[in-house]
Formats: C-alpha cells, sequence, structure tokens
C-alpha cells in the first residue's frame, strides 16, 4: 500500500456544514455537480441509519465513498437505487430535485446500482436480464429477440467485452455479472452508476477489466459512485473521495490531496494500524502434512506442510484453486488422489467429522451462508462445533453452553446486543468473529481461515488479524486463504501461490512481496514456479 | 414463433446444434417416453391403438392439460395453486346447476360463468397471497377446503343430472372434428396460445424473472405482487375452464368432481420439465406430462395391471424427473468446472 507520507490529510471538513468541505479545482467542478445528496437523514425505528448523507457527483468522475460497516454508505445507496425514501434532506439530479419512488424511479432518473452480488436472473439470458420488463417490441407487443440481443451485443462492444447474448445467467462469473450489470445500466442510459463493493470478489485481472470499463464510462461522461473498503482499489480508479462515519459525512476531497493513512483515520476517527503484521516466531512442530493431493479439473498434485504457530498463506487469482483445495482437505469436497495428514494421522478422504475430530477448524469464505446459522442466538452458533463437550447423552448442557458463549465472546472482543439474540442482528465483522469464536472453543490445532476479513471494516479487520496472531502464537497452526495481497504479506510466516490449480510457488516471508506473488500467480516468471516445487 | 438467434461466431455444426437442443428439451424426451408407453402397451395389446381407443386416451389427457396451463403459470413465479381440484369441482357445479335452472342457456355462457367462477376463486388465492404476504402453499392449501366446502354446501347432496344438461353442451365431451376430440382441440389450442404468450410478452416473461429470483425482480422494478395476483387470478379462470370441459365429459357432478386433481396436476407440471422452484419450464412441456401421466394411467388399463400401480408409477416417474434435473445439473456444473480450469491453465 503506498503512503504518502506528509501530505496534507483532508481531516477537517466539520460534520454537517452547508460547505461540504469540498476542495478541489479539477476541470470537472467547474460545470457545477450532476448529483447532490444534501444532508439525507434516514431512520428505521430508533435507529438513525443516516444523520448526514451528502455527497456530490459530477460528470466525468469516479468517486469513492468510503467508511467502516454501518457508516450509512448502504443506506445511502438504497436511497440512490430509490429502496428507502429519506426522512429529509434533499437529493438534486442536474440542478432540480429528486423523489425517488422505487427501483423503477431511480432507474429512469439515470441512477443505477451495481451491487457486490449482482443480483441476475439465473433463468433468464444475458440478453433478456438486461431488458427484462422493457424488451424491444415489435407490431402487437411481442418482443422482438433478435432485435434485443443485437442491441446487448453493441453496448457489450462499447464496453469492449465479450460475451455471449444468449446463454443463461446461471453459471456466469461474478465479474461477467457485474459487467451484465454494468451493460444493463448503460442500456437505461443511466449517466450515474453506483457500484457498491464491485472488486471485493474479483481476481486482480477481472479489477483491472472493471477499471477499463470505469473509464470508458467516464469517458463517455458518466459520473461512477465508487464503493468500497479496499482503498488501494479506490486510489487507482477515483478522482475524488467521501468518507463517511457513524451515517455522517466526514469529508470530501481530490485524491490527490489525500493519503491512505489520512482516509483511515477520517473512517475511524482514530489512529490505528491498518494491517496486524504478526509477530515471527520459531515454528514447531509439523501439524498438517499435504500430498499430492488432487482434484480432477480443479487441481493437481497440491504437497506442502503446516506448522504449529505457522501462519501459511495461500494466494493466487480468483478460479487458481485456493478455496477448493482448503475444501477438500477439511473434507467438504472429495479428492481423486493423494493423502492429508493431521499430526502424523492419515484423515479419511470427504469427512468434515473425521477432520474436526483430527482437531482441524474450518471457517469459511461465505459466513453468511457457510458459518453460521443466521436465525440462531449468537451463544448457539458458538458453542455449535463444541456440542460433543458440552453434552451428557443427548442432552446438551444449557449453563455450559452459554459459559462457554460468554467466554468466547469475551475473550474476541465480541460486540452484541445480547447473547440469545439472532446471530444476523450482528454486523458483518462481528460475525466473523463469531465464526471464529465458534472454532476456537474447540481448540484447534490446525485452523483454515478462507477470505477472512472480506467486507469488514478496517477497525475490525486489524482485531481479526491480532486474533489470527495470538492463535498462532499459542501453537495453533493456521492456513489462511486471501485476495487481498497487504493481509497476506502482513500475516504469512510463508506464501503458497497457486496457479491453474497447481502450486507455482512457496515464498518464506521475507522473500515474499507483491511483485513476486503477482509474477508466479500470473505465470510471468517461470522460474519462480520452478524454484517453489 | 420468434427464437433467439444464438450468436454466430460461437454456433456449433447445425447438427450438433439440434442434437444439444433435442437432448436438452424436456418437450422432446416425454413425447419420446409416451410413444414408448404407447408402443409397449400396444405391443401388448393391439386394441390400444384403436381410433376409439387413442381418442379416449386424448379425451381423458385434456382436462389435466388444461389445469397443467394455469399451474404452470403460477409454479414459474415460484408459487403453487393447490385449489384447483376444488375450483374445478365447484365450477362444473355451478354449470350444471345453472343447465338445470335455465335448459335454454347458451352453452358459450355456461363456460363464461364456469370461468367467472373460477377467476373469483383465483382473485381471493391472489389476494391473500399477495396483500396478507402468506405463502401460496398454505393459502391455497386452505382454499382448496374452504371451496370444497363451498360446493358440498350448494351441492347439499343433490347430483346433476345428464338429462338436465344440454346435448350441444356434452357434445363437446365426445364429438370429434377430423376424429379428433373436441376436448382435445381445446386443450391443445389454450396450450399453444398460452405456450405463445409465455415467450413472447414482457409481462409474462417477468413471471420467469419473478420465480428465478423474486427479491432482484423488486430492484429491476417488476410489478411483482401485481403479476402473482394476476397469475392466481388466470390459474383459477383456467380452472374454471377444466370444470366446463369436465362436466361436458362426464355429464354429471356431485361434490367430489377433481378431488385429489391439485396433486396430479402439480406432478404432471413437474415431470414436464417446470422448475419446481420457479423460474424455468413451458406450458408445452407441462402438458406433455399431463399426457405422459394419463397415458401410463391408460395403459395398466389396458394391460389388466392392478391400479394401485397408477399412483406409484405416478410417483416414481415424479422422483425419476426430479433426479433427472439434478444429475443433469450437477453434471452441467462439473463441466462448467473443468472448462474454468482448462481456460485458466
Amino acid at each position: 500500500m503506498e503512503l504518502g507520507a506528509g501530505l496534507p490529510t483532508g481531516a477537517g471538513g466539520g460534520e454537517g456544514k452547508s460547505d461540504n468541505g469540498i476542495a478541489g479545482d479539477d476541470a470537472v467542478l467547474a460545470s457545477g455537480p450532476m448529483l447532490v445528496l444534501d444532508h439525507v437523514t434516514k431512520s428505521f425505528g430508533a435507529v438513525h441509519a443516516l444523520s448526514d448523507g451528502s455527497i456530490r457527483l459530477y460528470a466525468g468522475e469516479a468517486h469513492g465513498l468510503v467508511g467502516e460497516n454501518g457508516a450509512g454508505k448502504s443506506t445511502l445507496v438504497k436511497i440512490l437505487a430509490g429502496v428507502h425514501q429519506p426522512d429529509s434532506g434533499l437529493v438534486i439530479l442536474d440542478g432540480k430535485e429528486l423523489s425517488l419512488h422505487g427501483p423503477a424511479g431511480a432507474a429512469a432518473a439515470g441512477i443505477a446500482v451495481i451491487y457486490q452480488e449482482p443480483t441476475l436472473f439465473p433463468d433468464l439470458s444475458v440478453a433478456e436480464n438486461i431488458f427484462i420488463g422493457r424488451q424491444p417490441v415489435r407490431s402487437w407487443k411481442r418482443i422482438n429477440w433478435t432485435g434485443m440481443n443485437e442491441v446487448v451485443r453493441g453496448v457489450l462492444d462499447r464496453l469492449g467485452v465479450h460475451m455471449n447474448v444468449t446463454t443463461l445467467a446461471r453459471g456466469l462469473s461474478v465479474a461477467d455479472q457485474q459487467i451484465v450489470e454494468i451493460a444493463k445500466a448503460l442500456s437505461f442510459n443511466a449517466r450515474v452508476i453506483v457500484m457498491d463493493e464491485p472488486t471485493a470478489a474479483l481476481s486482480n485481472a477481472e479489477v483491472e477489466r472493471l477499471f477499463e470499463v470505469i473509464a470508458t464510462l467516464r469517458a463517455q461522461g458518466a459520473a461512477v459512485l465508487f464503493i468500497s473498503h479496499r482503498l488501494a482499489d479506490v486510489f487507482s480508479t477515483c478522482q475524488r473521495v467521501t468518507v463517511m462515519r457513524d451515517g455522517r459525512f466526514v469529508m470530501s476531497d481530490t485524491i490527490g490531496n489525500l493519503t491512505v493513512e489520512g482516509i483511515i483515520r477520517a473512517m475511524i476517527g482514530r489512529d490505528v494500524s491498518s494491517l496486524f503484521p504478526k509477530t515471527v516466531d520459531d515454528p514447531g512442530a509439523e501439524v498438517l502434512r499435504v500430498e499430492h493431493l488432487t482434484r480432477e479439473g480443479v487441481f493437481t498434485d497440491i504437497s506442502f506442510h503446516v506448522r504449529a504457530g505457522e501462519i501459511v498463506a495461500l494466494a493466487g487469482l480468483m478460479g487458481a484453486g485456493r478455496s477448493e483445495v482448503a475444501r477438500a482437505i477439511f473434507g467438504i469436497d472429495g479428492r481423486d488422489a493423494g493423502r492429508v495428514v493431521i499430526n502424523g494421522a492419515t484423515i479419511p478422504a470427504g469427512s468434515p467429522t473425521a477432520s474436526m475430530a483430527a482437531g482441524m477448524g474450518f471457517v469459511p469464505e461465505d459466513r453468511r451462508q457457510q458459518g453460521l446459522v443466521m436465525d440462531l442466538a449468537i451463544d448457539h452458533n458458538i458453542a455449535l462445533a463444541s456440542l460433543g463437550r458440552l453434552s451428557r447423552g443427548a442432552i446438551i448442557h444449557r449453563s455450559a453452553e452459554t459459559a462457554l458463549a460468554a467466554d468466547w465472546s469475551t475473550r474476541l472482543r465480541l460486540k452484541y446486543g445480547r447473547l440469545k439474540d439472532p446471530a444476523n442482528t450482528l454486523s458483518g465483522g462481528n460475525q466473523q468473529k463469531a465464526v471464529l469464536a465458534k472454532w476456537l472453543a474447540r481448540r484447534p490445532s490446525l485452523l483454515i481461515v478462507d477470505e477472512p476479513t472480506r467486507g469488514i471494516d478496517v477497525g475490525t479487520k486489524a482485531e481479526v488479524h491480532r486474533l489470527l496472531d495470538e492463535i498462532a502464537h499459542q501453537g495453533v497452526a493456521v492456513l489462511m486463504i486471501s485476495s487481498e495481497l497487504p493481509e497476506v504479506l502482513g500475516m504469512a510466516d510463508r506464501v503458497l501461490v497457486l496457479r491453474g490449480g497447481r502450486i507455482a510457488a512457496d515464498f518464506p516471508r521475507h522473500e515474499a512481496d507483491e511483485a513476486s506473488i503477482m509474477r508466479a500467480a500470473t505465470g510471468q516468471l517461470r522460474q519462480n514456479a520452478a524454484a517453489g516445487q | 414463433m420468434m427464437v433467439p438467434i444464438t450468436d454466430r461466431a460461437t454456433q456449433p455444426a447445425p447438427w450438433r446444434r439440434l442434437a444439444t437442443v433435442l437432448f436438452r428439451a424436456r418437450e422432446v424426451s416425454i413425447l419420446l417416453v409416451v410413444l414408448a408407453v404407447f408402443g409397449l402397451t400396444t405391443a401388448y395389446n393391439t386394441s390400444f391403438a384403436d381410433l376409439l381407443s387413442v381418442q379416449q386416451l386424448l379425451v381423458g389427457a385434456s382436462v389435466m392439460m388444461i389445469l397443467a396451463v394455469g399451474e404452470t403459470m403460477v409454479i414459474i413465479t415460484r408459487n403453487v395453486d393447490l385449489s384447483v381440484g376444488s375450483v374445478l369441482g365447484l365450477s362444473a357445479y355451478v354449470i350444471g346447476d345453472l343447465f338445470a335452472h335455465f335448459p335454454n342457456l347458451p352453452v358459450i355462457l355456461g363456460f363464461l360463468a364456469g370461468v367467472g367462477v373460477g377467476l373469483l376463486c383465483g382473485v381471493v388465492n391472489g389476494a391473500i397471497v399477495v396483500l396478507a404476504r402468506v405463502p401460496s402453499l398454505v393459502v391455497t392449501l386452505g382454499t382448496l377446503y374452504v371451496i370444497r366446502g363451498v360446493d358440498a354446501i350448494f351441492v347439499n347432496g343433490v347430483q346433476i343430472n345428464p338429462s338436465s344438461i344440454p346435448d350441444s353442451f356434452l357434445g363437446i365431451g365426445y364429438e370429434t372434428v377430423l376424429d379428433v376430440p373436441w376436448m382435445f382441440v381445446i386443450a391443445s389450442v389454450l396450450v399453444v396460445i398460452v405456450g405463445y404468450i409465455m415467450r413472447t410478452f414482457r409481462p409474462a416473461r417477468d413471471l420467469y424473472a419473478i420465480g428465478s429470483d423474486p427479491q432482484a425482480a423488486l430492484l429491476a422494478g417488476v410489478p411483482v405482487r401485481r403479476r402473482v395476483f394476476f397469475t392466481f387470478v388466470v390459474s383459477g379462470a383456467i380452472a374454471g375452464l377444466a370444470g366446463g370441459l369436465w362436466l361436458a365429459n362426464f355429464a354429471t357432478v356431485s361434490s367430489v368432481a377433481g378431488l385429489g386433481y391439485e396433486l396430479l396436476v402439480v406432478a404432471a407440471v413437474v415431470v414436464g420439465g417446470v422448475a419446481i422452484f420457479g423460474g424455468s419450464g413451458t406450458v408445452v412441456g407441462a402438458a406433455l406430462g399431463a399426457i405422459l401421466l394419463n397415458t401410463i394411467n391408460q395403459a395398466l388399463v389396458a394391460t389388466r395391471i392392478s391400479a394401485f400401480w397408477d399412483e406409484a408409477l405416478a410417483g416414481a416417474l415424479l422422483i425419476t424427473a426430479i433426479a433427472f434435473d439434478r444429475y443433469v445439473f450437477l453434471r452441467r456444473e462439473r463441466a462448467l468446472r473443468v472448462r474454468l480450469a482448462h481456460g485458466l491453465s
């Protein structure tokens, strides 16, 4: 992460001042803002989700919107999308006040929202996804399928993307689904395009393609509101940045006047190191050994080991097979060849139960679907993996369950209302902590964490990193999968780079840097791959 | 009918495309199974292929085909209408009762009355589902019993007799045009028309979007509640029409007309390739599913196999159909996986 030390941080900008603290002398600003949100508020019951939503978007700019989880970004997006109506404040487009009633109203006004997980219809074709409800028609209002497909091909051409427009959306990668959503926005002649965490699930190549598409959109005079936790992405693609905290506008400035540290300070209102570097220990005995693991068509001949107190990162591009290797080690997916050994004992294939019994824990990538039972109480969720220890016969010992949950939520500094509240009341970062608590309560000897900080705000992220370091320090072997290079570089004792389902490189901590990992992941340097095997 | 033209650049050879279409299209495979059952049964009992026997086969399938049309629309939106059997019964009785009181009533008015009764039931179903936001499974399970109860009160133990129904109406039940029974002609015309509509008009495409992802449909500005409401109204109206044809076919009606049809219809629709969780499937496929279930039923009679096997076979077929879909889905996932892996290495 590049830090421009010494530059003004732009952390000024009083809350709720009429001037909004916007600075900048770009030519784009001369024409006046295209879209203005002025002191927009929104409450849900007693909760003030947004107490001062203010932002100015200019034609031809990509504007970063950053803030911790709960800063009010999502509410602001939903107001722009027409999903929520503001309680007070103004939404002004081209100098005219707007009231957006429903998603159709927002679309008609030229505002399009691309969500992190695109909301395509899996059973409809790419073209029909773009034109649902407004398909071009011929006489008698019959849908003109040929014409529709032609138009969509034209739009995709304008974006410089090749895609078969008649394939069903089911089976498209997340990146392709986003492209479809952007094409949809273009077909609406949208001039304000809001992207909510678009890069979170993309590989680096896909992020590059997205940035090119954003540049195309800007060149065509659109304003892009780019919401992201990845500040590096904000710095790569945005011209101006607005920071929000606790439902309020904090500051807004051109990117040249900002530093990563300044933005982070404005986001959290205090100083924090965004990355917790792992303390280096001498690793202990070998805990996990993987030998020649192969799953046909997914990954081939994977061999490595993890020792006690060591954090080994699996890096690589999206689709390189990182999560798949982890799933096969834990036994969620089967394997076609190879062996997994924990503390000297071979683990049978395809049995998570056996893996857990052998001391393995697995924190999955998708905590909402795979990590937690969202409707179940927090304490039950935390105790879920330890029920064997908390039961006498078939009867679960309730007080022991509660005690265990209380103990671990204190240790992990979990922020919750009551332990009896359902898990979906927790914020994203605290959900991740709850999943960690669930597995740590089993006192595992090996913990596999898949994207441990995806979609988590900066503050909680640092805490998760501190936790992982602590776990390793206590002698647990940690296998971490991460798409964020700073996280990999900060946390890992060793970095394994996967490419096309094979181990392309194996770097010890002091040899790993962004350039070498990216070279190995993209296959640009063959000798690295040879050295790694 | 317009069919989307696939990207010319990526088109495989024409014969391969045809093979893929034949393999993928559920309609074709069901038709083959129907023909196979027909052929095997005829080999055992040649009278199965007699003109009269085939006509009886088609008449027997017609009512179920019509019900399948409405049910398909509902299931595509990720809902279900379990009240169709009861609606059919009520509609049949109301039409019969009308003719008993007004013997000179034009045939078309009788049908319209039946459609009207069904429409009203559909309005009730749709309104509760959409306004009270109760799952349609629960709502229509309730109206299944309520409508059957209302029917029983009307009927009050008095059956409608063939003598009180005009011959011109009953003729629809047995007369033919070019040897094809009118019942089957009506059912087929309805299937073709609705099939075309489902492919060609925006509101019909909205139904697929709703079933595919209701939340996304809302975000895309699809008027989800209006469409779902309308779908239940259409399903009710179609069940009312089916009640008229049922009466024309059986010429007598008591309070048990159409009892248990709802599950047979759902089975036919699912066997016909309509996804039970909505989003995909065609009316033609569902109608073929209805024909298949009826053909098996008649084949068992013709081969003098116990009628017990009828329902067991229908159930087995249902499970086979769903398992087959799942198998194809998993195979495609795996193919995609391998392709992706090769693309990246």
